[in-house]
């Protein structure tokens, strides 16, 4: 979607920030990152549909938030969209009938950790291309997630690295199915995305699945 | 927070997000939807476990073994699981090496995509607006203002993680550092470098040789 997430190239913001790092973080900081990590355990949504839930914010609402204030806000809304919550718990924070169990304990949450979530999948198709060969980006608009930002749309590059198949965002988080495609690493020239502002020679390199590329 | 406050009615000025983040972790755990030691092991396990010194570690090791470098080049997340790091934000690793021809800076211009089993949780910088935007069409001029000056025949190649590949970018070896430890070595290696958005120290910025 073409939402205020999708920020490569955008002007007006200045200065990187807090290059130094040299403060202490908020305590909820690591409060909004642990609840929505261990949220996950549910198993009532995937990672993918977790950016589409930050993604979904109202652009001026999304840069109008802190990084984990969008974090909390797509978490609650997950959790009313697949009934782990009800509005007016959120809005009284008094939870409703029995309590639950919670599905991990501290050592479940350990080992969410270690294990991760591979999205790396078998897929039957031989890949269409191969390292080297040009391909043209599609130029498409989708209403729903995807994980092709604009400033890459309709533009050729060169095929640098196959990763075999994995889950494609585009389905996956909209609850529609893994459908793994293949992944391929595409170079594009900086030239060729930016004018001739950008260095001779600089490029450009994303992770493109197959459904997003043509041959040139 | 207000009584007639709505969460999803965005006309509405949200709640200060520290309290909002407070009254859910509340809810969720009277609630039962999540144990508190569960938030407890990952908050502990990101404070004082996973973080940039893994990173470092791996860095080092690459610079001392020329077999392991070259097998961190040819299979990152086998190379880097054999040294222990493996897990959430780190499934799928590929290390990029930085030279006098080539200089790795790896973004994430969608949301906020690093690799967490080597450098833990993203700094702000790394997640700012700034640099999200920038650092993809304006790689040279965003490494000026991290103090990363790069000569015009240097190539500059920028990493836009969209899927979940995550990468490692290996800063060169500082020379006058012949015949270091590992980890006096791992020492140099800055969480900044290892984005790509830094260079590593050298022996005077640590208090010369070790």
């Amino acid at each position: 979607m073409n939402g205020a997430h999708d920020l490569g190239g955008m002007h007006g913001f200045g200065p990187v920030p807090d290059k130094a790092d040299d403060h202490p973080h908020p305590e909820w900081y690591n409060r909004a990152m642990a609840i929505t990590v261990v949220m996950a355990a549910w198993g009532r949504w995937n990672i993918d549909a977790s950016r589409r839930a930050r993604e979904d914010l109202h652009p001026a609402q999304y840069l109008r938030y802190g990084y984990y204030e969008r974090w909390v806000d797509a978490l609650e809304r997950l959790m009313l969209e697949t009934g782990l919550v009800t509005e007016e718990e959120l809005r009284t924070s008094e939870p409703q009938g029995q309590p639950l169990t919670p599905p991990v304990n501290a050592d479940g949450a350990r080992g969410m950790l270690r294990r991760g979530g591979p999205t790396e999948r078998d897929v039957a198709t031989t890949p269409r291309f191969r390292v080297g060969d040009r391909v043209l980006t599609g130029n498409d608009h989708p209403f729903g997630h995807t994980r092709l930002p604009r400033y890459a749309r309709g533009r050729t590059g060169v095929v640098l690295r196959h990763h075999g198949g994995h889950v494609l965002p585009d389905t996956n988080a909209h609850f529609l199915g893994e459908n793994p495609e293949h992944l391929y690493t595409v170079q594009f020239l900086a030239r060729d995305l930016w004018g001739n502002d950008a260095q001779e020679g600089d490029t450009v390199m994303l992770d493109l699945w197959e459904s997003y590329l043509h041959a040139q | 927070m207000g009584d007639d406050h709505h969460h999803h009615d965005h006309s509405h000025v949200p709640p200060e997000p520290a309290l909002r983040v407070q009254a859910l972790e509340s809810l969720l755990t009277r609630k039962g939807l999540v144990d508190p030691g569960a938030l407890e092991a990952i908050i502990e396990t990101y404070s004082n476990e996973v973080g940039p010194r893994n990173g470092a570690r791996v860095v080092a090791h690459s610079w001392v073994d020329p077999d392991y470098r070259q097998w961190l080049l040819d299979d990152a997340t086998a190379a880097i699981a054999h040294l222990g790091y493996q897990g959430r934000q780190g499934e799928h690793m590929v290390a990029l090496e930085n030279t006098d021809q080539v200089h790795n800076l790896v973004v994430c211009t969608l949301c906020s995509c690093y690799p967490w089993t080597v450098l833990g949780i993203p700094p702000t910088w790394y997640k700012s607006e700034a640099y999200r935007a920038r650092a993809v069409r304006e790689p040279r001029a965003v490494l000026e203002e991290f103090g990363v000056h790069l000569d015009d025949n240097t190539e500059v190649r920028l990493w836009d993680s969209t899927a979940e590949i995550r990468y490692l970018v290996i800063p060169q070896r500082p020379a006058g550092t012949e015949g270091w430890s590992e980890e006096a070595l791992a020492d140099l290696v800055t969480r900044d470098s290892m984005v790509g958005a830094g260079v590593a120290r050298r022996p005077d910025d640590v208090g010369g040789a070790a």
